[in-house]
């Protein structure tokens, strides 16, 4: 079980509010991911989840039992640290062991569960090294299957992958979303890349300034955003948002319109424009067009566009898919 | 773009430095010499031939009781190191890993003790050592040596400390560990190599102090340093018997220096390249 419920929780560093009032409700077995940018309290909500900071105020219960004031260790959460944290002076086998050994199940119970999690996790073959001897990707392998052998009740990722190179990145994901599958165990996943969200993710909870902003699934998020912050958080290539004459026609204070919404036409269309960088990726063409009196509006095209910088076009928003925020920021209804 | 390193520059730059060794090294060589010299070798002036004689080392041994000395240089040196640590590691680790916004201040301030001359404190301890009955006693001289390098010692542990990332210990907690568990399984194996070399530091240290420990000191608590001033006595000064008294003296802890120098080394200049 791993069922998390926050309520009223607030976090405070002397005058500095970080996190002022925070309501959330975890289900178990779901994959969440906090996401936000830098500084928005992502991390310091995960770490009072944790126990590793004291709450200045609100309770935490997990699977109804008030967690608030126990130790890290006593929550069975386990965490998976951005730099790994793992203990250099142990071989790969004595770290994932650790958390067993500080449990005191006994030696036999300690190697079959180390032996299983290193088949899981492909670092059979690594048992004896110590940390110092793996790449990025195995160090974080092993943090991961310190974590699992624990079985906790929740996981808990702060940003794991942001010390890896691109191409490692996107194995180590879904590598964790299958792990996610296979245990079904409730995961907290902390990251500022909307990527990782998007594509992990059971449930979102998009956070600002320590305020939640919006929490969705992923697909919600993306189709209606509740606010202003949400609408140009998710979402990749960032949607376009337009004030003034075209946002006045559609009765809003801004209007919203992701890249891959515009129709582009080189004959016709709703506002003129000049294409200026085009971006060719094979599968989709990113075009930044220059746009008579809105500015620089991004396109997203088909890979096979045939238009060149400096070229005329003309773009027409697709209508159904139009975001319209009032004066306060708020969607409007569509 | 690098500096082409020639073999000629290689050269200078090793002859350099050996000249430079053998500057700093030479008081304690020319004194090593004069120790194999009779007295009245050694008052005839500068001469890098001694006749190899042992005559100086039987007479000190003959007349003070080397041994003693030694002894009490080892009980103190380690004694106060031991003390030393029991106190600075805590006090380096609530610094290191739960700092508040006074902790740079206490740190400086602990320093700032260092730069009082001793002198100045002279008479107000050497009350307290006598109203107590401290004087000439092993445990009032530990502690005294304790107090002294103290500054030295937390200051040390501390940047040792700083340099074992919060969330290792942080992982150590979630792992399940309680801070005793945490202290034996993760700190101190990772800490070792700097606890090590601030020992080792802290007994070099205490092992050479002359001040408190012939102010101190008659007999009964009186280590080596006490030991060679006993040799500029009344009687005059005895170069030959002073130099025996002085490389006996200084021997033990040049050899446990050479024997340990690396790890010497790391240890104070640790944390200056990340």
């Amino acid at each position: 079980m791993g069922n998390i419920t926050l309520k009223n929780v607030s976090k405070s560093f002397g005058s500095t509010v970080i996190i002022p009032n925070i309501d959330l409700n975890i289900e178990d077995g779901e994959f969440v991911v906090f996401v936000g940018p830098s500084g928005c309290g992502k991390s310091t909500l995960l770490r009072l989840i944790a126990g590793l900071e004291d709450t200045s105020g609100g309770t935490i219960s997990i699977d109804g039992r008030d967690v608030t004031r126990e130790a890290p260790a006593k929550r069975k959460l386990a965490m998976v640290f951005q730099s790994y944290a793992l203990y250099p002076h142990m071989t790969v086998a004595k770290n994932i062991a650790f958390p067993l050994k500080m449990a005191g199940e006994d030696q036999a119970t300690i190697d079959k569960k180390v032996k299983d999690a290193a088949r899981v996790l492909n670092l059979t073959n690594y048992l004896e090294r110590r940390p110092g001897q793996l790449s990025g990707g195995q160090r974080q392998r092993v943090a991961i299957g310190r974590a699992i052998v624990r079985q906790p009740s929740a996981f808990l990722f702060d940003e794991p992958l942001s010390n890896l190179d691109a191409a490692l990145r996107g194995t180590m994901r879904l590598e964790i979303s299958e792990l996610h599958h296979q245990l079904k165990t409730t995961m907290i996943y902390v990251t500022h890349d909307q990527v990782e969200a998007m594509t992990m993710a059971d449930k979102i909870v998009v956070l600002n300034a320590g305020n939640i902003e919006q929490v969705g699934s992923p697909m919600e998020l993306y189709k209606t955003p509740k606010n202003l912050f949400v609408a140009g958080f998710i979402g990749s290539p960032k949607m376009n948002l337009i004030e003034g004459a075209p946002a006045d026609k559609y009765g809003a204070k801004t209007i919203g319109i992701r890249p891959e919404h515009l129709n582009i036409s080189t004959t016709a269309g709703d506002w003129k424009a000049t294409v200026g960088v085009a971006e060719h990726l094979g599968s989709d063409t990113f075009l930044h067009v220059q746009t008579d009196g809105i500015g620089t509006i991004n396109v997203r095209a088909d890979g096979e566009v045939a238009v060149k910088h400096g070229d005329t076009v003309y773009l027409t928003p697709d209508k159904t898919k139009l975001h319209r925020f009032g004066a306060d920021g708020k969607a409007l209804a569509q | 773009m690098a500096r082409a390193v020639t073999t000629q520059h290689k050269t200078i730059a090793t002859a350099a430095a050996w000249i430079v060794a053998l500057l700093i090294f030479f008081p304690i060589l020319y004194t090593i010499i004069t120790s194999f010299k009779s007295e009245q070798e050694a008052i005839q002036g500068f001469n890098l031939i001694p006749s190899g004689t042992f005559e100086s080392y039987s007479e000190v041994q003959a007349q003070s009781g080397y041994f003693k000395f030694f002894f009490n240089s080892v009980l103190l040196s380690v004694g106060s190191t031991i003390l030393a640590l029991l106190v600075a590691v805590p006090a380096a680790w609530s610094m290191a890993f739960s700092p508040t916004k006074r902790t740079k201040d206490i740190l400086m301030w602990m320093l700032s003790t260092k730069m009082m001359p001793a002198v100045a404190v002279l008479f107000p301890i050497y009350l307290i050592f006598r109203d107590t009955g401290l004087l000439d006693s092993r445990i009032g001289l530990m502690v005294m040596l304790m107090l002294i390098n103290l500054p030295i010692v937390v200051w040390m542990l501390y940047t040792y400390f700083r340099e074992i990332p919060g969330e290792i210990l942080e992982a150590a907690r979630m792992d399940g560990a309680s801070l005793w568990n945490e202290i034996i399984y993760v700190l101190t194996p990772m800490a070792v190599p700097g606890i090590a070399s601030t020992m080792l530091l802290n007994i070099i240290l205490a092992w050479n102090e002359a001040f408190w420990t012939i102010r101190l000191t008659t007999t009964n608590a009186a280590p080596l340093t006490a030991f060679i001033s006993s040799f500029s006595s009344p009687q005059g000064l005895f170069w030959a018997k002073l130099s025996a008294a002085s490389t006996l003296a200084i021997a033990p802890i040049l050899i446990m220096g050479w024997f340990s120098q690396k790890q010497l080394v790391r240890g104070l200049t640790f944390g200056a390249v990340k």
